[in-house]
């Protein structure tokens, strides 16, 4: 089990490694640079833009700005002697912008240790701006996919021991519908349903058309259960997809089972049908259902972006899409790096829980 | 393929057989089509999809037999609501016709999707067919780039590359559009076309082709492909779905097709900034999105089944 886990991280690295590098290609290769978003007032002279493109390295070969963006520059440019210029340097020159003064010894230490540089419309790190916004979407995500769970496996259960019924007609109808809906749009009509056809003169409305929690000036938002009303809207539209997923296969997955022989000698030993299908056939038709929780992390970070924009939710998918929209690169960076690194665990747990639930699955 | 055999050992032993002498051998595509002929929801969804694409392909006929434009800008008609003749579904925040823009978006929204869908298809039955012939170093490379990238959730990524080519590129946006969705939406079906090129070249056809001294071109060319026709246009169906649904997301954004050129994701976007004033352009685009990819998953699913080599007639 252990040496199962270490060699799926094992794995994992050189998928992390080629995320870093795709992304970091896709910045290289975008037009405009840091060093003009960053000085952009009229006073700024050309040699202090110089200097700023000297310590940021712009004008340095991309395998080693690269290099320098992953593992920081704190190891390539030291100060031995404690006169707040670097002395000790490998890679990058001491001097960099020739002017026969050495450059301060290296500050950053680079996404592998966690530091994603400073934003460039803020000025704050980026790791706190990323960190501030993950509970939020957390909150949203994780109820999405319970909701999505608990609503759509039972479906799939029932749908297939009725198979050929109207439930199972009805279901197999919404789980094709609800995937074809835009979830964008799913908000909108929900806002205008919500918000002006039901309840058009009520103030506030009791749905809350948007926000995590009522403005307040200090103190941030209150307990969660305090501000359910707030979720019920944002939590439909992101839970509509995962019932619409997993009722889906839970179905398949159970017609499955249902075939199986020792399905077939539960109900000939004389079980009632509740006890076969709930006891033995629902129990391991729930097996694979484990490998699709790692995938639908994918679809919920997704759909947060939307769900978040739409109902104003103060999440990471939001401050990723305004980061997109102002070009503040750094933040872009992070925010797509630590998607895929929820993405990568997302896969790495559902493909352990899977190999612990079946014991049929050997670890070898 | 099956029947074949039956009719042929059958006819050795002797044993007249009615049932199976007078059929003829069917081939798999013969029976599909023999299926789906049958498959009302598929039809029905192939009728309402043709009907939808005929509407867009007319659009300028509409245009002048209705004395409508999807581009005028009329400031003295703006919002007007559903059924003020000629404007059969109203004017926009711009007093622009909603009708011929909802066609015109059609013809915007379908032609990204199908090429994007089209571009995507032929990189990923090459590099699937490729990989999955020889196997080795290039099939392990190509896991590994698929496994990078289906590992960013594919809208983070799609927000990236649309703001840092399309924000920046001139004109409409739709060319960009097109290739960055067909060159980032390969991997699913590459690694499909994988699998089964995988388990069709250990078929007795592809080896005796081979002890024939078949080359690897005329293998793949001659043998596998059209044994993946089936999963191929499967996967094209559902995949013109999924994107259609993507351009939509993207241009609601702001991050896809620019206005004026209209598509329904963008109409939306609009739409959805004169929510007060105008709650009839929130309708439509939406409808008519969720229509198409409904229609597309339906024949997909219609399509599966029909392929199915298990399932019975």
């Amino acid at each position: 089990m252990v040496k199962y886990t270490l060699r799926r991280l094992l794995q994992a690295i050189p998928t992390f490694f080629g995320i870093t590098l795709l992304t970091y290609m896709l910045m290289l290769a975008a037009p405009g640079d840091p060093v003009s978003l960053l000085t952009f007032g009229p006073s700024t002279t050309q040699a202090q833009r110089d200097a700023l493109a000297a310590k940021l390295g712009v004008n340095d070969p991309a395998v080693i700005q690269y290099l320098r963006w992953l593992t920081g520059d704190d190891w390539m440019r030291r100060d031995t002697d404690g006169d707040g210029l670097s002395d000790q340097c490998i890679i990058l020159a001491c001097d960099a912008d020739g002017d026969g003064v050495n450059e301060q010894p290296g500050d950053r230490r680079g996404i592998i240790r966690g530091d994603f540089g400073r934003s460039f419309t803020k000025p704050r790190n980026v790791v706190d701006m990323i960190l501030e916004r993950v509970p939020a979407t957390f909150e949203l995500g994780f109820i999405s996919l319970a909701v999505g769970v608990l609503v759509g496996v039972p479906i799939g259960i029932l749908a297939a021991v009725r198979r050929g019924s109207w439930f199972d007609s009805v279901t197999r109808i919404g789980a094709v519908v609800f995937s074809s809906i835009p979830i964008f749009w799913l908000g909108l009509i929900l806002i205008l349903l919500f918000g002006r056809v039901l309840f058009p003169d009520v103030s506030p409305n009791p749905f809350m058309m948007g926000g995590q929690c009522p403005p307040v000036l200090v103190g941030g938002c209150p307990p969660i259960q305090g501000r359910l009303v707030y979720l019920v809207l944002p939590v439909f539209v992101l839970a509509s997809q995962g019932v619409a997923v997993f009722s889906r296969y839970m179905r398949a997955s159970m017609l499955d089972v249902m075939q199986q022989d020792y399905m077939r000698t539960a109900y000939s030993k004389g079980l009632s049908g509740r006890t076969t299908w709930f006891k033995h056939g629902a129990r391991n038709a729930l097996i694979p259902i484990a490998t699709f929780l790692g995938p639908s992390i994918t679809g919920v970070l997704g759909g947060a972006v939307l769900t978040e924009t739409i109902f104003s939710w103060p999440g990471l998918g939001r401050l990723g899409f305004e980061s997109v929209v102002q070009q503040d690169f750094p933040v872009v960076m992070a925010f797509v790096i630590i998607g895929s690194l929820a993405t990568i665990l997302g896969y790495l747990l559902s493909d352990i829980l899977y190999a612990l639930i079946d014991p049929r699955i050997r670890f070898n | 393929m099956a029947t074949r055999v039956t009719t042929t050992s059958v006819a050795k032993i002797g044993v007249p057989d009615e049932a199976h002498e007078h059929r003829k051998p069917d081939s798999l595509t013969s029976r599909a089509l023999r299926r789906l002929r049958r498959d009302k929801l598929t039809l029905v969804a192939l009728a309402v999809l043709s009907l939808l694409v005929l509407f867009a392909l007319l659009a300028p006929a509409f245009e002048t037999w209705l004395n409508i434009s999807y581009t005028d800008v009329q400031t003295d008609k703006t919002f007007l609501p559903y059924g003020s003749f000629p404007h059969i579904l109203g004017t926009d925040d711009l007093g622009r016709d909603h009708f011929a823009r909802l066609l015109y978006g059609a013809r915007v929204s379908l032609s990204i999707a199908a090429l994007a869908a089209g571009l995507s298809l032929v990189i990923g039955v090459a590099l699937g067919m490729v990989t999955g012939y020889y196997g080795g170093i290039i099939d392990d490379l190509n896991n590994w780039f698929i496994a990078t990238l289906t590992s960013i959730p594919s809208l983070f990524l799609l927000l990236i590359v649309s703001a840092l080519f399309i924000r920046t590129s001139t004109g409409s946006g739709v060319v960009p559009l097109i290739l960055v969705l067909g060159l980032l939406g390969w991997t699913g079906t590459a690694r499909l076309v994988r699998g089964e090129t995988l388990s069709l070249r250990e078929r007795d056809y592809v080896v005796a082709a081979r002890s024939m001294g078949a080359g690897a071109a005329r293998i793949m060319f001659i043998h596998i492909l059209p044994n993946l026709f089936s999963v191929i246009i499967i996967s094209l169906m559902i995949d013109i779905g999924s994107l259609i649904l993507v351009e939509a997301a993207l241009s609601f954004l702001g991050l896809g097709v620019k206005p004026p050129e209209p598509t329904w994701g963008n109409m939306l976007q609009a739409a959805r900034e004169y929510f007060t004033r105008g709650v009839h352009l929130v309708i439509m685009p939406g409808v008519l999105i969720f229509t198409t990819v409904l229609c597309l998953y339906v024949i997909g699913d219609g399509l599966r089944d029909a392929f199915d080599p298990t399932s019975k007639d």
